[in-house]
C-alpha cells in the first residue's frame, strides 16, 4: 500500500513538472532520465531480485528495438500495434535465452559472460542478414502526430517513458509482495535452500528472465520512436547493457527506488561534467568513471542502501538513547 | 575453395593471432584463477600498454622488440598499484563491485587516452613492418612470425613463474585456498597484486609483439575483451595451458570463419564455440585449475 501511494506520488510530481517545464533541455533531461530508470529497472528485475547478473541486457533492448522498426517500415504497422509486439519478441528472447542458461545450470560469471556472447552474436546477425538493414540501419519514416507515437514536443515522449517506468515499479512493488517474488528473492540468496523448500530455481529465474525482458523490449521501442533510427550497434551494442547495470547497482540492487535513484545521479552526473568539460572530448567521461569508483568504493550498497543505512544508523542511535532515557 | 593453397596461409595466419590472443588471455585467466575477478579493464589495459609502445617509438625512437623489457615491468607496476589501491580497496569483497570498479577504470582508461590522442587510428613503422618469410606455399609478414614465436616464449616464461618459483607456490596457494594460504604466513593482498600485476604485463609483451602489425586507438581494446574472454572459458577459467590452446583453436576459427563466412559474420563461429561450450561444458576443455 505504501508502495502503490509512493509510486502514484511519484507519477503525478512527474505529470506536474512535465507541464511545468518549457524548455526544452530540461525535458530531454527527464526523459533521459527516466529512459535510463528504465533500462536499470529492467535489469533489477533479473539482477537485483533474482541475483543473476547479465552483461547483455542489450540483446532484450535491441530485439525490441528492431521490432519496433521492422514492423513499421517493413509491414507499415502502426507504433502502438508494434509495441506490443516489441516487448513480446524481447520476452520471448528473454524465455530462450533463460531456458537455455538455466537448464544447464549457468550462475554467476558464466550467466554473465553467455548474455554478453549472445548479444554479440545478434549484433553480428543483424549486421549480416538483410531484413535489418545491415550496418545501415533502419531509419522510421517521420510521420509526427500522437496516433503515430511521434510526438511535437518532449512531452509526449515523457509521459509514455514515464507509463513504462511506472509499470516497472509496479512489477517490481509486487515482486516484493507477492509469492513470486519470495520464491524469486529466495533463489537469489540460496538456490540449495530454495529448492529443497520445494522452490523450482528454473521456472523462477525464467519467470525473472522474461519480464526483464519484456521491460528492455519496452526500452527498445521507445528508443526507436525517440530517435527513429536505430543500427546493429546501437542496438546490441554493449552501452545499452552497462548502463542498465552501471544505474541499477549504483542506485540499490534489489530495491523498489534505486535503480530510479541511480539513474537520476548518472545522468545528472553525465551532463553536467559534459557541460562544464565538453570541449575537451574524454574529459567527462574520465571524470564519470572516476566518480562509479568513489561511489562504490564509499558507498558499496548503493545509493539507495546507502540511504537505508544512514537511516539504519539513525534508528539504532534514537533506540540506543531511548535506552539510556529509560 | 577447401584447396591446401588457400587453407594453409589461412591457418597459419590465425595461429599467429591465436598466439597473440592466448598471451592476453593468459593475463586474465592469471587474474581470473587467482582473485576471481572477471577484470572488465583488461582491453583498456591492453590499449594502454599499445599507447605505451606507440609512444616509445615515435617520442624516444625505442623498437617496439626493444622496448619489450620496459613495457612489461611499467605494465606490472601499474597492474600492482591498480590493484593494491584501487580495486582491492574499493571492491569490499563484492563480485557486482569488483565488476563496475573495472568497467569504472576501462572507461576513465579509454577517454584518458581519448583526451590525450584524439580518436585517430596510429599505426607505427619499424624495420620488420612490410618483410616476410616464406613458410611452406605462405608467405608470412614477419612482424606476425616473430609475435607467434614471442608469444609463446612468454607463455612459457609465465608456466615458468607460477610452476617453478616461491612466488608461483604462494600465487597456487591462494587461488586455491585462501585462509589458508594466510595462515601459512603468505601476504595475500600482496600476492593478488602481484598477480594482477603479472596479468597486465601479459598484456604489455602482448602489446609489443601486435603493434609493428597493427594499430592502436582508443577503443582498440574492446574487441580484444571478448574474444579473451572467449578463449578463457574454452580453455577452463584459471587454466594456464587452456588458456595457451584455446587462443591459438580461436585464432584459426576467427581467420577460418573470416575466409568462408567473411569479415564480420566470421566473428560469429567464435561466440558460437563460446555460447557451446558455456553451455556444455561450462568447466572447459582443460578442466585444470590454477
Amino acid at each position: 500500500m505504501r508502495d502503490a501511494v509512493g509510486i502514484a506520488a511519484f507519477a503525478a510530481a512527474i505529470v506536474a513538472l512535465t507541464a511545468w517545464l518549457e524548455s526544452g533541455v530540461w525535458l530531454t533531461f527527464l526523459m533521459m532520465t527516466l529512459y535510463g530508470a528504465l533500462l536499470a529497472q529492467s535489469w533489477n528485475l533479473l539482477g537485483g531480485f533474482g541475483g543473476q547478473f547479465s552483461f547483455g541486457h542489450a540483446l532484450f533492448f535491441g530485439t525490441g528495438a528492431y521490432v519496433q522498426a521492422i514492423a513499421q517500415v517493413g509491414h507499415g504497422a502502426n507504433p502502438w500495434l508494434a509495441l506490443p509486439l516489441a516487448v513480446l519478441a524481447a520476452a520471448a528472447v528473454g524465455a530462450f535465452v533463460g531456458a537455455l542458461s538455466f537448464r544447464y545450470g549457468l550462475k554467476g560469471s558464466y550467466f554473465a559472460l553467455v548474455t554478453l556472447a549472445f548479444a554479440e552474436v545478434f549484433r553480428i546477425l543483424a549486421l549480416s542478414v538483410g531484413f535489418t538493414g545491415g550496418g545501415v540501419g533502419l531509419m522510421v519514416p517521420l510521420r509526427e502526430g500522437a496516433a503515430n507515437m511521434q510526438f511535437g514536443s518532449r512531452k509526449g515522449y515523457v509521459l509514455l517513458v514515464l507509463g513504462f517506468v511506472v509499470a516497472a515499479l509496479a512489477v517490481t512493488a509486487w515482486l516484493r509482495r507477492s509469492r513470486f517474488g519470495a520464491r524469486l528473492q529466495a533463489v537469489r540468496d540460496n538456490e540449495d535452500a530454495a529448492r529443497a523448500v520445494g522452490v523450482d530455481p528454473f521456472a523462477t529465474k525464467l519467470g525473472a528472465i522474461v519480464l526483464s525482458g519484456g521491460f528492455m523490449g519496452a526500452a527498445g521501442a521507445f528508443y526507436v520512436q525517440v530517435f527513429q533510427y536505430v543500427d546493429p550497434a546501437i542496438a546490441f551494442g554493449p552501452h545499452t547493457s552497462v548502463e542498465a547495470l552501471v544505474a541499477a547497482i549504483v542506485g540499490g540492487m534489489g530495491t523498489l527506488w534505486g535503480p530510479l535513484l541511480g539513474a537520476f545521479a548518472l545522468h545528472a552526473l553525465a551532463d553536467l561534467t559534459r557541460n562544464l568539460f565538453g570541449q575537451l572530448p574524454g574529459l567527462n567521461m574520465v571524470i564519470y568513471g572516476t566518480v562509479l569508483v568513489l561511489i562504490v568504493m564509499f558507498v558499496p550498497r548503493g545509493l539507495a542502501g546507502g540511504g537505508a543505512s544512514v537511516r539504519d544508523a539513525w534508528r539504532s542511535a534514537r533506540r540506543s538513547a531511548g535506552h539510556r532515557d529509560g | 575453395m577447401l584447396s591446401f593453397d588457400v587453407l594453409f596461409p589461412s591457418v597459419l595466419n590465425g595461429l599467429t593471432t591465436g598466439a597473440v590472443y592466448a598471451l592476453v588471455a593468459l593475463g586474465l585467466t592469471l587474474i581470473y584463477g587467482v582473485l576471481h575477478i572477471v577484470n572488465f579493464a583488461h582491453g583498456a589495459s591492453l590499449m594502454v600498454a599499445l599507447y605505451a609502445v606507440y609512444l616509445l617509438k615515435t617520442r624516444a625512437g625505442i623498437d617496439p622488440y626493444a622496448a619489450l623489457p620496459l613495457v612489461v615491468a611499467g605494465m606490472f607496476a601499474f597492474g600492482y598499484a591498480l590493484q593494491r589501491v584501487v580495486i582491492n580497496r574499493a571492491s569490499h569483497g563484492k563480485d557486482e563491485n569488483i565488476l563496475l570498479v573495472t568497467l569504472g577504470v576501462a572507461i576513465v582508461l579509454e577517454n584518458l587516452a581519448l583526451m590525450m590522442f584524439k580518436s585517430d587510428t596510429r599505426t607505427i613503422d619499424t624495420a620488420v613492418t612490410l618483410a616476410t618469410v616464406p613458410i611452406g606455399p605462405a608467405m608470412l609478414a614477419l612482424p606476425k612470425a616473430i609475435a607467434f614465436a614471442g608469444a609463446l616464449a612468454c607463455c612459457a616464461v609465465l608456466l615458468w613463474i607460477v610452476g617453478r618459483t616461491d612466488l608461483g607456490r604462494a600465487i597456487r596457494a591462494v587461488a586455491k585456498e585462501k585462509q589458508g594460504a594466510r595462515l601459512m604466513g603468505i601476504d595475500v593482498e600482496h600476492v593478488y597484486a602481484m598477480s594482477f600485476g603479472i596479468g597486465l604485463a601479459c598484456l604489455g609483451a602482448a602489446a609489443c609483439f601486435l603493434l609493428p602489425a597493427y594499430y592502436v586507438n582508443p577503443q582498440v581494446g574492446g574487441g580484444f575483451v571478448l574474444v579473451a574472454f572467449t578463449i578463457v572459458v574454452l580453455g577452463g577459467m584459471g587454466s594456464f595451458a587452456g588458456a595457451l590452446l584455446g587462443g591459438l583453436l580461436i585464432g584459426v576459427v576467427e581467420s577460418i570463419g573470416g575466409l568462408f563466412l567473411g569479415e564480420s559474420l566470421g566473428q560469429i563461429g567464435i561466440f558460437a564455440i563460446f555460447i557451446a561450450v558455456l553451455l556444455l561444458r561450462p568447466q572447459g576443455l582443460f578442466g585444470s585449475r590454477v
